[in-house]
């Protein structure tokens, strides 16, 4: 466990199953305050569902999810809604509104929140899309920008309101490498400037571990590997090394989980469908 | 301004729909606006009610002066006991005048038509028609023409 | 055999269990009082696209159905000589029955279906959950606007149909096969009654304004998220709208205008 003497998130033993599949069982994390956390893993271990149990859009079946000191499974709609004010969460699909501009998009949170006048809202939208580099983009509707650029506007949505937390599922994907230096610069000066803390869920490794204080690896319903970005390089696991590295083979499995590929394609073995014919 | 012209469609759509709910109650239904109170109850007795109803119109000269209000049974005499309520407008029926239940064409609804008397007391409210006309009916019509009477 | 009542006993369960989920949903999306200054511009906005929109449909529909009460009526009265009682049928039928049904199946079909797929698409491109994450509540952000502005539309377009029929019978009764304008108008007005006629066409149109949104947001919210997901939602969303509107105007007519 790193140890976070100042946790704005902690899960504790959170077990969550989608249907039969358990996802976490029994997975413990501590997300420092004012930090920036990256959370990695392989594709499909429920990163999302980890923001989505933090934001409260799910219930764990056991454990605790506390946020900011409340325990978010427990809270009334109210105060539910009142603790999502405070956090930001860019979504791994952008999710903008699709019948506002990109401008609009912005605005919305500002809008619904604040009763600030429109011509201040006018600046600090600019100012947001100013940061992720589509000033210019303002008029579009997200149905004409690419993914890239979808992504960047949900960003600048996202932080609109200066949250005191924020939660970036991927924003590095589809981006290509000026881009992408942005956005780790953006995510870099937020922690720096306004203490945000900030969770990042990525697969890029280096850029992850080139901005976050702390990182977690997330793999078969439990953290298999957590610490500074040094202590993880050296981490005396197999499973984080294979991760890191992104080796095809070690004991981090990279296919869904299955029956025997021998018994799927049906040649003769112990197979569940092997003995059919 | 995008705002602003669908402010003013659906202002005119609402309006439209407040002024087809005006068509109906006044040329549809005939309703008119004249407040119920505005009306005095005049009492009939018949005979036979034959098929009047409740809320039948009541004319005078072919003009719809009021309205059947109720038809009760008279327990006294045995008679049909209609309650009707007639226009504060029309407040100069003379006394004598007869009310007679007449069908309109040959099948259609029936009414009562106030046929007019020549006395110079009008009715009042509370009044009963002094002369009553009861209903035709065909039947009995016919069965009289049949037996020869 | 018994399989049989087992799998129709769940079938019940499952449509009562949903019946209890959609009034939930309902009551989460209207309970509290809303900020007159953000709802009111919403309530506009959707207004605009489930009435206004709908409004060239239901007039010409209107019309047409007019017209052809008015030819129909006229060869079947003039039959027994009372051509003259065109005006009170046309106008029965249409203020009672035509005007809210034909309306609310119309409205299943160009609005509600709309809605469930704006809905059903905002769920799939996980649009209302950003805006839940925003803290702002899809609910009454998203749904209740849009309930509100299709329970006050039904009842708007509905009294526009009848007055449009009416019109349009008169066009072609009046008009075309020469009855008396007078006795039109004269025969229509003395056998309508504003409250047993009018006034419970009114009622209908409510109810099936009310019914049919609310599927419409419903079936739209609880979609299973994907394009077959959606495509499903909005059959069931006419399918139910015109299946529950039939029902219902049969109570509501034996209620309103049977005799017991
Ligand atoms: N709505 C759902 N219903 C059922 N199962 C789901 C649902 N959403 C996700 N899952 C399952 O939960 C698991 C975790 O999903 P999640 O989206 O959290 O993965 P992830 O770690 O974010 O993956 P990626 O890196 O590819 O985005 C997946 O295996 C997926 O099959
Ligand atoms: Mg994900």
């Amino acid at each position: 466990m790193s140890v976070a003497k100042d946790p704005y998130i902690e899960l504790r033993d959170v077990v969550f199953s989608r249907g039969e599949r358990r996802i976490f069982d029994g997975l413990s994390l501590q997300i420092p305050k004012g930090k920036v956390t990256a959370i990695m893993g392989p594709s499909g271990t429920g990163k999302t569902t980890l923001l989505r149990l933090i934001g409260g859009q799910l219930k764990p079946e056991a454990g605790t999810v506390m946020v900011a000191g409340e325990s978010v499974p427990d809270l009334g709609r109210k105060a539910l809604y009142r603790l999502r004010e405070k956090m930001g969460m860019l979504f791994q699909s952008g999710a903008l509104f699709t019948d506002l501009s990109v401008f609009e998009n912005v605005a919305f949170p500002i809008r619904v929140h604040t009763r600030l006048p429109d011509d201040m809202i006018r600046d600090i939208v600019l100012m947001k899309l100013e940061a992720v580099g589509l000033r210019g983009a303002r008029d579009l509707m997200p149905a004409q920008l690419s993914g890239g650029m979808t992504r960047r506007a949900a960003l600048a949505r996202s932080i609109a309101l200066d949250p005191e937390l924020i939660m970036y599922d991927e924003p590095f994907a589809g981006q290509d490498p000026i881009a992408m230096g942005v956005v780790v610069k953006l995510i870099r000066d937020l922690n720096a400037s306004m203490g945000l803390t900030s969770v990042l869920v990525s697969h890029d490794v280096p850029e992850s571990l080139s901005i976050c204080h702390y990182a977690c690896i997330v793999s078969g319903g439990r953290i298999i590997g957590d610490g500074t970005p040094e202590e993880l390089q050296n981490h005396p696991s197999d499973e984080v090394q294979q991760f890191l590295k992104g080796r095809p083979d070690g004991p981090v499995p990279f296919h869904f989980p299955s029956v025997d590929a021998a018994a799927d394609w049906g040649i003769a073995g112990p197979g569940q469908y092997g003995d059919g014919q | 301004m995008a705002q602003k012209t669908a402010d003013l469609t659906v202002g005119l759509f609402m309006v439209a729909g407040v002024a087809a709910l005006l068509f109906l109650a006044l040329q549809v239904s005939g309703l008119t606006p004249k407040s119920s109170e505005d009306s005095y109850t005049l009492y009939a007795k018949f005979n036979d009610a034959g098929g009047l109803t409740p809320r039948a119109k009541v004319s005078m000269a072919g003009v719809t002066i009021g309205s059947i209000r109720d038809i009760t049974l008279d327990r006294e005499t045995f008679q049909a006991l209609v309650a009707i309520a007639v226009d504060g407008s029309v407040d100069n029926i003379p006394a004598d005048s007869a009310a007679v239940i007449r069908t309109s064409g040959l099948l259609g609804e029936q009414y009562i038509d106030v046929s007019v008397g020549g006395d110079m007391e009008s009715l009042a409210d509370g009044d009963t028609f002094y002369t009553t006309q009861s209903a035709m009916n065909l039947e009995r019509l016919i069965s009289n023409f049949a037996s020869g009477q | 055999m018994i399989n049989r009542i087992v799998v129709f006993g769940r079938h019940g369960r499952e449509m009562i269990e949903s019946v209890g989920r959609a009034g939930q949903f309902l009551f989460g999306a209207l309970a509290g009082v809303p900020d007159p200054r953000v709802g009111f511009p919403l309530l506009v906005r959707q207004i605009y696209s489930v009435g206004v929109l709908s409004l060239a449909i239901i007039v010409v529909s209107g019309l047409f159905i007019g017209m052809v009460l008015g030819l129909q009526g006229y060869t079947i009265l003039s039959d027994y000589g009372s051509e003259a009682a065109i005006g009170q049928m046309i106008a029965l039928t249409l203020v009672r029955e035509l005007g809210p049904v034909v309306t609310a199946l119309l409205f299943a079909g160009r609005a509600g279906s709309a809605l469930t797929a704006e809905i059903g698409l905002m769920k799939a491109t996980e649009q209302l959950s950003s805006m839940e994450m925003m803290g702002v509540d899809p609910l009454r952000r998203v749904i209740a606007p849009r309930f509100w502005a299709g329970f006050l539309s039904v009842p708007v377009l509905a009294a526009i149909f009848s007055v449009v029929g009416i019109w349009g019978g008169m066009l072609v009764g009046v008009e075309w096969l020469g009855v008396f304008e007078g006795s039109y108008w004269g025969n229509m007005q003395s056998s309508v009654s504003f409250t047993t006629d009018v006034l419970n066409g009114v009622v209908k149109s409510v109810v099936f304004g009310f019914v049919c949104t609310w599927i419409a947001v419903y079936q739209g919210y609880d979609c299973v998220p994907t394009s077959a997901g959606i495509s499903s939602a909005t059959t069931k969303t006419v399918v139910f709208s015109s299946l529950a509107v039939l029902g219902l105007d049969f109570v509501l007519t034996a209620v309103m205008f049977g005799d017991f």
